[in-house]
């Protein structure tokens, strides 16, 4: 029998004291997603913010449904919808001030229209043209992010450096509830709580990555679950309900301004169209399960509450259609228009200055165009003979 | 070229310094010209690198100038293109070539795109530190020489040091520059001395120019980083067969020194290029095909390569065999049917 053997000889030294560095508690989202539209919270919302709401959401569907109906005309190369999802879009952008950065994804169109940019500059992108199709210093918006939750991070470190700098600077960043599987989602939060950088993350969960439901997603009991592993609090809100995402982005964003660290925002919504015009919805959802979020819809929820408080009258519902027409003929008209492109800037923007292999590359096309034209006044003088 | 820290020179203040000592003060130096040149990645701050490169930068600068951050590599790229968005010049450090791959998405996504993707509008002036490559010894996933990545990413400037002065020029300039930089380090010449007085007026080198190490009549030995001094060895050695090779250092990948090379070749007529890396897509192939398209009258001789095995990068005590060495080199240039010309 060894000394270790006996009973009673050896003493464990007991590891140092160990305790939680956060208290989850006041971390943790609520059970159910938060609400004011036909709660008693509504009251306390300025009947001219429930008002714009209302304009900026029949704006959003309109663009929506004007997008889409481009890409059946061929104007448009791809176009994926936020139908449904108007509200998560809207609030983002009005809880942001000019100074602060939005970091959209590729369905966040309406999110960079409702902000103030043109509404055919934010489909550059996707009609195929050029890529980000704007300044994103003059806006203060990301490009439209393709791959997924990689903008994450870029939302954090300029954060960083805002509050660095401390000019009061917020970024808030925009994931699909598939994007929170990706590894940059979990590096950006991580890195964010430990900076404790001024930024809202905003997952619009809409029910499917593409065609895969949430639950093949995360086995979490939410999304904003998720925020409590990294020290930051989550919250869960209903989606479709402009007030709230409204109130608790706003708030998110005061409190990230005010050096209280990041937020992970979960709104439920639903994303009434297909994926994109290329999907078929059919063939992973059923009909009747989209019919169920009919009732939910954000421009319902928000007309059903101004009705009830008597703020919905003729003037505001024709105004607000107006816009949204305006809106739409403007857009429609810039779409129609041919694009002027020059071949040339395919070389201008790779370095600050064009290497030799460049410069060489540049040459073969400017002959290649020339070439073209040149045979294009031949067959014109050709064409002007045979007359 | 261009010169900076206008110090008067004081003949005792040069002395033996390391490539790694060189790169710091380069670091050192831009910090403290520049307040928006932040450096930040694993082990950084309090410990200086693991290689002791960013050795007392936290210390001078303060935390948020020198970060520590999570371990990450994606996160480390990923805000320091936010940071770079907001107007900063994060300088980020990768710790080992093979623990960069996590930020490849980060790195060809949007770090070489994003001046492209916004038409000029917003440059990202990131230099990507990647200590790189073999010879040191390192277990698995510490030896990669991963440059045939980088070169295959329009938008990314691509440069390698082999020596001291160089290690200090060519990052200084990297730092500066408006574009996005990896800037790959060679691991085991850390540690290689030349004489440096840090404070004397430093050449800043331009990218993208190549340099003759070593003038030569018989061939060009064509190589950059680790294998410069190798190939420097190896001419040394050719003398006794009567070789008098030429050695040109790239210095930079992207852009590569058409010039220069060219040059050299159709004085020698001979080339072999010489790298680590594995032969089989890797820069030597386009290379020898550079080299071909712009000297194939000149040449007496297919251009050969001398690369590392195109295998997964060989345990510590097998390396030996697959890093390119003086005997190999002198094979090739052996090989460049001498008889043809005589």
């Amino acid at each position: 029998m060894t000394v270790m053997e006996q009973r009673g000889a050896y003493r464990p030294t007991p590891p140092p004291a160990w305790q939680p560095r956060t208290d989850p508690a006041p971390l943790l989202p609520d059970a159910e997603p938060y609400r004011v539209l036909g709660t008693g919270a509504a009251d306390k919302v300025d009947p001219e913010l429930l008002r714009r709401l209302y304009a900026e959401l029949v704006r959003g569907r309109r663009y929506n449904t004007q997008a889409t109906a481009l890409t059946k005309q061929g104007r448009l190369a791809v176009y994926p919808s936020s139908t449904g999802q108007e509200a998560c879009e809207i609030a983002a952008a009005l809880a942001l001030e000019e100074r602060d950065w939005l970091f959209p994804s590729y369905r966040d169109t309406l999110a960079v229209v409702a902000r103030g940019l043109a509404p055919a500059s934010a489909l550059t992108l996707l009609r195929g043209d050029w890529h980000t199709g704007y300044d994103p210093r003059e806006h203060h918006i990301a490009p439209l992010s393709t791959p997924l939750a990689t903008q994450l991070p870029h939302a954090v470190g300029l954060a960083h450096a805002a509050r660095l700098k401390g000019d009061g600077v917020v970024a808030l960043a925009m994931v699909g509830d598939g994007g929170t599987s990706e590894g940059d989602f979990h590096e950006a939060l991580n890195f964010a709580a430990v900076w404790q950088a001024p930024v809202v993350f905003l997952v619009q969960n809409n029910g499917f990555a593409i065609s895969v439901p949430l639950a093949k997603q995360t086995a979490a009991p939410s999304l904003a679950h998720k925020a409590v592993g990294y020290g930051m609090p989550g919250r869960l809100v209903d989606g479709n309900d402009a007030a709230a995402m409204h109130e608790v982005l706003s708030e998110a964003v005061a409190r990230a301004r005010e050096g209280g660290g990041p937020t992970l925002v979960e709104a439920v919504t639903y994303r009434m169209e297909a994926h994109t015009n290329a999907d078929d919805a059919t063939r992973y959802r059923q009909d009747t399960d989209v019919d169920a979020w009919r009732d939910h819809d954000p421009i319902l929820l928000m007309e059903r509450e101004l009705t009830e408080r008597g703020l919905l009258d003729d003037d505001l519902k024709r105004q607000a259609a107006d816009d949204a027409e305006a809106m739409a003929a403007d857009l429609r008209e810039h779409m129609n228009q041919e694009p002027v492109l020059d071949p040339m800037d395919l070389f201008t923007h790779v370095y600050a200055e064009q290497t030799s292999q460049l410069r060489e590359q540049a040459a073969q096309l400017r002959a290649e165009l020339e070439v073209a034209s040149e045979e294009e006044v031949a067959s014109g003088e050709a064409e002007e003979e045979t007359r | 070229m261009s010169t900076v820290a206008a110090k008067p020179v004081t003949k005792s203040a040069t002395k033996p310094a390391t490539m790694a000592q060189a790169l710091g003060r380069a670091l050192r130096d831009s910090m403290a010209e520049d307040p928006s040149v932040h450096v930040l990645g694993e082990d950084v701050g309090a410990l200086g690198g693991v290689f002791r490169v960013t050795d007392g930068l936290a210390a001078e600068f303060g935390e948020d100038r020198c970060t520590d951050t999570p371990l990450a590599e994606a996160g480390i790229l990923g805000t320091a293109v936010g940071m770079a968005m907001y107007g900063l010049r994060p300088v980020v450090e990768m710790q080992f070539d093979a623990f960069a791959y996590p930020a490849f998405e980060q790195l060809i996504s949007h770090v070489a795109r994003m001046r492209n993707r916004t038409r000029g509008a917003m440059p990202l002036p990131i230099t990507v530190r990647v200590p790189y490559g073999g010879g040191i010894g390192g277990v698995e996933h510490h030896s990669d020489s991963s440059e045939a990545y980088y070169i295959a990413t329009p938008g990314l400037h691509v440069v390698t040091p082999a020596t001291v002065s160089d290690a200090y020029g060519l990052l200084r300039a990297s730092i500066a520059s408006d574009d996005p930089v990896v800037f790959l380090e060679p691991k085991r010449l850390y540690w290689s001395k030349a004489d440096w007085n840090p404070d004397a007026p430093q050449t800043v080198e331009p990218i993208g120019r190549a340099v003759v190490r070593r003038p030569g009549r018989s061939a060009t030995l064509i190589t950059y980083g680790p294998s410069v001094p190798v190939c420097l060895e190896a001419a040394e050695a050719a003398r006794a067969e009567g070789w008098d090779l030429e050695v040109v250092d790239l210095r930079s990948l992207v852009p590569f020194d058409d010039e220069t090379v060219a040059a050299s070749v159709w004085r020698t007529g001979r080339a072999v290029v010489v790298h680590e890396s594995g032969g089989f897509g890797g820069p030597g192939g386009e290379i020898a095909a550079r080299v071909t398209e712009r000297c194939f009258h000149h040449l007496e001789a297919p251009v050969l390569r001398v690369a590392g095995f195109d295998i997964p990068y060989p345990p510590p005590m097998l390396e030996k065999h697959h890093l390119p060495g003086v005997d190999r080199i002198l094979d090739a240039v052996a090989r460049l049917q001498w008889e043809a010309d005589s």
